[in-house]
């Protein structure tokens, strides 16, 4: 079993690069088996100086959802700023906000500042690298902050519960 | 249906390209043009999957997800050269 | 052959969407008026227009040639991770090159701190678990 632990550091990562190789090739022969599992192994034991490590997923149902809630706020955002650029009634009011982070683990902070990006009307634009704080670029801001308090209802208490730091 | 669509779509994406060449021209500052370069990649990955759906094969997948990769990289690595003044350090 | 009409329809509907996000994303880039306000457009817009149709010529191939095609779906998760982080970097370099703002933007750019930027260099990556353990030992020594 030590073994395996050895050899195997990351079963998620290898079944997930496995199973990416075989939807590249399209096939499941045994070659293509074989050659998937040894790039399964061999990938993660090559590269596993550069990670750190990931913190546990606690509540996998709510990952869902976030996921879910992130992706239609994606279309929702796309709409948004279609309209801001098709039809412009007014000139926007871009704005530059320090919003606190209350997140600390690094791979929660990533997330967060994806969702960011992707989400209505905001990009994240630097962050501190002791992760106290993210600078956000907003494109149409008209209270700020009402726009950090949705962030965080929205956004960061979700991750919060997820990964439970 | 699917060719009149796939005509529309044809037009948008080729004056997004369009326009991407012009802010590349124009573009005042290098950010400005580094982000025309990185929306030229993803607007010819488009290009490239209907091109694919045109003539119904999928010989041109290989090419879309290369130019996927290589053009995130591309980005990435400019960007460090302007940050840092290095790429890997 | 209803199902197909349908189908059929879902794509035209996605590609022409798709094809209107691209455009309105790389129009945003073309026509606001300082470098921030410019990077909206090709990260929200111009990403989910090639999501669009990528899912398309998904469904296209899967229901034409009848059986499933998911690799147009790997392009679109690459693109929906790395669209962010190319934004971030762009929008950090702006930054730090000072470009100038538009006069109506609100809020102030806080000073940027040297670490921000990465004067210092970028934390050690943790101690790894290598599996051949007299080369662990022997590098970690050289690297002291």
């Amino acid at each position: 079993m030590r073994a395996l632990g050895r050899y195997l550091p990351t079963p998620t990562l290898s079944l997930v690069l496995l199973v990416v190789w075989l939807l590249m090739v399209r096939s499941l022969a045994p070659g293509q088996l074989l050659l998937g599992a040894f790039l399964a192994v061999g990938i993660p034991l090559l590269t596993q100086r550069f990670w750190e490590p990931l913190p546990q997923v606690k509540h996998p149902i709510k990952l869902a959802w976030f996921v879910l809630v992130v992706l239609f706020d994606i279309v929702k955002a796309n709409v948004q700023v279609s309209l801001l650029i098709l039809l412009p009634k007014r000139e926007p009011h871009p704005g530059f906000i320090e919003y606190p982070l209350q997140v600390k683990d690094r791979l929660a902070i990533t997330l967060l500042a994806n969702t960011i990006t992707m989400t209505p009307g905001t990009v994240s634009t630097n962050i501190r690298l002791d992760g106290s704080s993210l600078l956000i670029h907003a494109l149409d801001m008209s209270d700020e902050q009402a726009l950090i308090r949705e962030i965080h209802e929205r956004y960061e208490r979700p991750l919060k519960e997820i990964f439970e730091c | 249906m699917l060719d009149t669509a796939l005509m529309i779509s044809l037009t948008l994406i080729v004056l997004a390209m369009s326009m991407n060449v012009y802010r590349l021209a124009i573009g005042p500052d290098i950010p400005d043009r580094l982000l025309a370069l990185d929306t030229l990649y993803v607007n010819s990955i488009a290009l490239i999957v209907m091109l694919g759906l045109w003539l119904n094969t999928k010989t041109y997948f290989e090419a879309a997800i290369l130019i996927a990769m290589l053009g995130f990289v591309s980005t990435m690595a400019i960007c460090r050269y302007l940050l840092r003044g290095d790429i890997i350090e | 052959m209803t199902f197909y009409v349908i189908v059929e329809g879902v794509i035209a509907f996605l590609l022409i969407a798709g094809g209107v996000f691209a455009f309105t994303g790389s129009l945003g880039m073309l026509q606001f008026k300082d470098f921030f306000m410019r990077l909206h457009g090709p990260t929200k817009g111009t990403t989910l227009g090639i999501g669009c149709i990528l899912i398309a010529s998904m469904l296209y191939f899967t229901v034409t040639q009848r059986e499933l095609h998911v690799q147009e779906l790997l392009i679109t998760l690459f693109l929906f991770i790395t669209a962010p982080v190319t934004g971030h970097m762009l929008a950090k370099t702006g930054l730090h090159m000072h470009l100038r703002f538009f006069t109506g933007t609100r809020g102030s750019v806080p000073e940027f701190r040297d670490e921000d930027v990465g004067q210092s260099r970028v934390a050690r990556p943790a101690r790894a678990k290598h599996p051949w353990k007299h080369r662990k030992a022997k590098r970690s020594r050289l690297r002291r």
